[in-house]
């Protein structure tokens, strides 16, 4: 029956089988409708709402608004993206189909990154839809070929720390609504940041806190890069909290996958 | 694989007195003593190798001594049994008596703290892989994806046992658990029974030697119990090994070649139907004479042991 050849196979089929989940979890997402309303729509409509209603009143020292608001509003539809990560991740736990794969010949973590990289996918997509309508609503950027790279880059590494961030909920939630409530101080956190206003016109207690947050962070150092500016250690303390939550969170999400299957 | 069931299945048919080719076949002529040593020798090590074969081809399952508690809970406490290849094993016990935690090692959801479980040739414990290439699980719920259509949720798994025609697969399957109309349909939409019956042709995917199923056919209605009694019949038939937990013990009855009743994390009963009814003799009292049901072996069983205990 040649079991040492099948057994060969589990690996070498890893990428595959990735696609296989890839594709299922993809499904999901075009056959929800929610899904892709939260995900793209909302942000879109705080896009529309920030810049033709409450744009007008606000200081920002640029010229144009959608160009100062659109990293913020990235941040925004990432985070509410990844809290459907831990709602799929809850529903194939509670509905059982987690045990048919592990019973089967596939490498066993499989169905944890097939979901990790749908997050990406997905976000992946959602970001490209909202760059696009920003462009419509009149935001240019003078940014290279380089600096668009490291934008992409730096918001992979964000969705990639938030997806783990969504993995735990996913795994422990009680509820189908604890899988998904943990997300929203997440798309809040960008508006105590510099994503709407700048930090300069706030109280001081929440001035440091907005300083002192990863989005404030993030959202400057890709605002600098789209403006084609050079990026100042923003750009470090950005990647620090990207690489410090991702590692956190990792090591967490393994611990409660490793208490959910044994 | 499936010629070695057969000849498998013929043996057993027969007995066990097999003639033993390492006698017949090496009728030589002895010159001298050299030589009828190497003709021993040979004829003692194909005995040997023919034992060893007929080992891993008669038994599914071996399961040893198996323990398994989570923190102060004792759920098996040393469980023994053996399943034969091509049969029915029906695994017997009350809520909580340990079948789901049973099934979980021996199909490598779970490892056990002490003991071994052998499954097609394979220790669960070293060889995982070689034991998941060998088995499908059908779990207590319904472990299919309500977002896909039917014939998407068995293409998947297709594509996951890496066959080479995923969707002739999955056509095959429709049609032969009556799902070809409601294939297109998101499985969101289906009933129980459909749904049901969806769990199991995955489970059939790339037909794996040994199934297991767990408690199949709880929260169906009659009809789609004796459906799945059915599917579970042939594929005995077409010599897999069916490995079930049941709660209903008219299922045991009705399908299984052998029998265990697992209570309080043991085995206390093992058989045939027969042997477990010879456990019981009918009343004499009775004027008719009347054979004991499964149910009143069963209960008897477990009654007897929390008296002694």
């Amino acid at each position: 029956m040649g079991m040492t050849q099948k057994q060969e196979t589990i690996h070498k089929h890893f990428f595959s089988d990735m696609s296989v989940m890839l594709g299922r979890s993809m499904r999901h997402i075009f056959r929800s409708m929610d899904t892709i309303i939260t995900v793209t729509i909302m942000p879109i409509a705080f896009m529309l709402l920030f810049v033709y209603v409450f744009g007008g009143a606000i200081q920002t020292g640029t010229a144009n608004y959608v160009n100062y608001l659109l990293p913020g509003i990235l941040l925004i539809a990432i985070a509410s993206g990844i809290s459907y990560t831990a709602f799929r991740l809850f529903t194939d736990v509670q509905r059982g189909i987690i045990e048919r794969f592990r019973s089967m010949p596939i490498a066993p973590s499989t169905m944890l990154w097939g979901h990790v990289l749908t997050s990406l996918v997905s976000n992946a997509i959602s970001v490209v839809v909202i760059i696009l309508v920003a462009l419509i609503m009149g935001f240019r950027s003078s940014a290279g070929i380089l600096s668009w790279l490291a934008v992409f880059g730096i918001l992979a590494l964000f969705t990639l720390a938030l997806t783990w961030v969504a993995v735990i909920p996913g795994l422990t939630a009680k509820s189908i609504d604890g899988a998904s409530a943990f997300s929203y101080p997440l798309i809040f956190l960008p508006f105590i940041s510099s994503a709407f206003v700048p930090t300069r016109s706030m109280p001081l207690v929440v001035r440091v806190f907005a300083e002192n947050q990863p989005v404030t962070a993030i959202v400057d150092t890709i605002r600098a890069l789209l403006a084609g500016q050079p990026v100042s250690q923003e750009i470090w303390v950005a990647l620090a909290w990207c690489v410090g939550i991702l590692l956190v969170a990792y090591i967490f999400a393994m611990r409660a996958y490793r208490k959910r299957v044994s | 694989m499936a010629r070695k069931l057969q000849v498998a299945k013929e043996r057993r048919k027969v007995g066990r007195g097999t003639p033993d080719p390492g006698r017949t076949q090496e009728k030589l002529a002895i010159t001298d003593r050299y030589e009828f040593f190497k003709a021993w020798r040979l004829m003692s090590r194909r005995r040997l190798l023919y034992q060893k074969e007929n080992i891993v081809q008669n038994i599914a399952i071996q399961v040893k001594d198996l323990q398994k508690s989570y923190k102060k809970l004792n759920v098996l406490k040393g469980v023994n049994f053996t399943v034969e290849q091509g049969s029915i094993f029906a695994l017997l016990g009350s809520n909580g008596a340990g079948k789901t935690t049973l099934i979980n090692i021996l199909t490598t959801l779970l490892k056990q703290d002490s003991g071994t479980a052998i499954v097609n040739g394979f220790d669960v414990a070293s060889k995982p892989d070689h034991v998941r290439q060998s088995l499908s699980l059908t779990g207590q719920s319904a472990a299919v994806d309500e977002i896909l259509t039917g014939r998407e949720n068995l293409i998947m798994i297709a594509r996951l046992r890496h066959l080479n025609q995923p969707r002739q697969v999955a056509d095959e399957l429709l049609t032969r658990f009556g799902l070809t109309d409601a294939a297109t349909r998101r499985v969101s939409t289906y009933s129980g029974g459909m749904r049901r019956r969806l769990d199991l042709a995955m489970s059939l995917v790339g037909t794996p030697p040994i199934l297991f199923l767990d408690e199949p056919t709880t929260g169906l209605d009659p009809e789609g119990r004796i459906e799945v009694w059915k599917v579970m019949k042939e594929l005995a038939d077409g010599g897999r090994t069916v490995f079930l937990t049941t709660q209903y013990l008219d299922e045991a009855e009705q399908l299984a070649d052998h029998i265990a009743i697992l209570h309080e994390g043991r085995i206390l009963a093992s058989g045939t139907l027969t042997e477990l009814k010879k456990l019981f003799p009918p009343a004499k009292t009775e004027y008719v004479e009347k054979q004991p049901t499964l149910e009143e072996i069963f209960l008897a069983i477990i009654g007897k042991k929390e008296v002694l205990q």
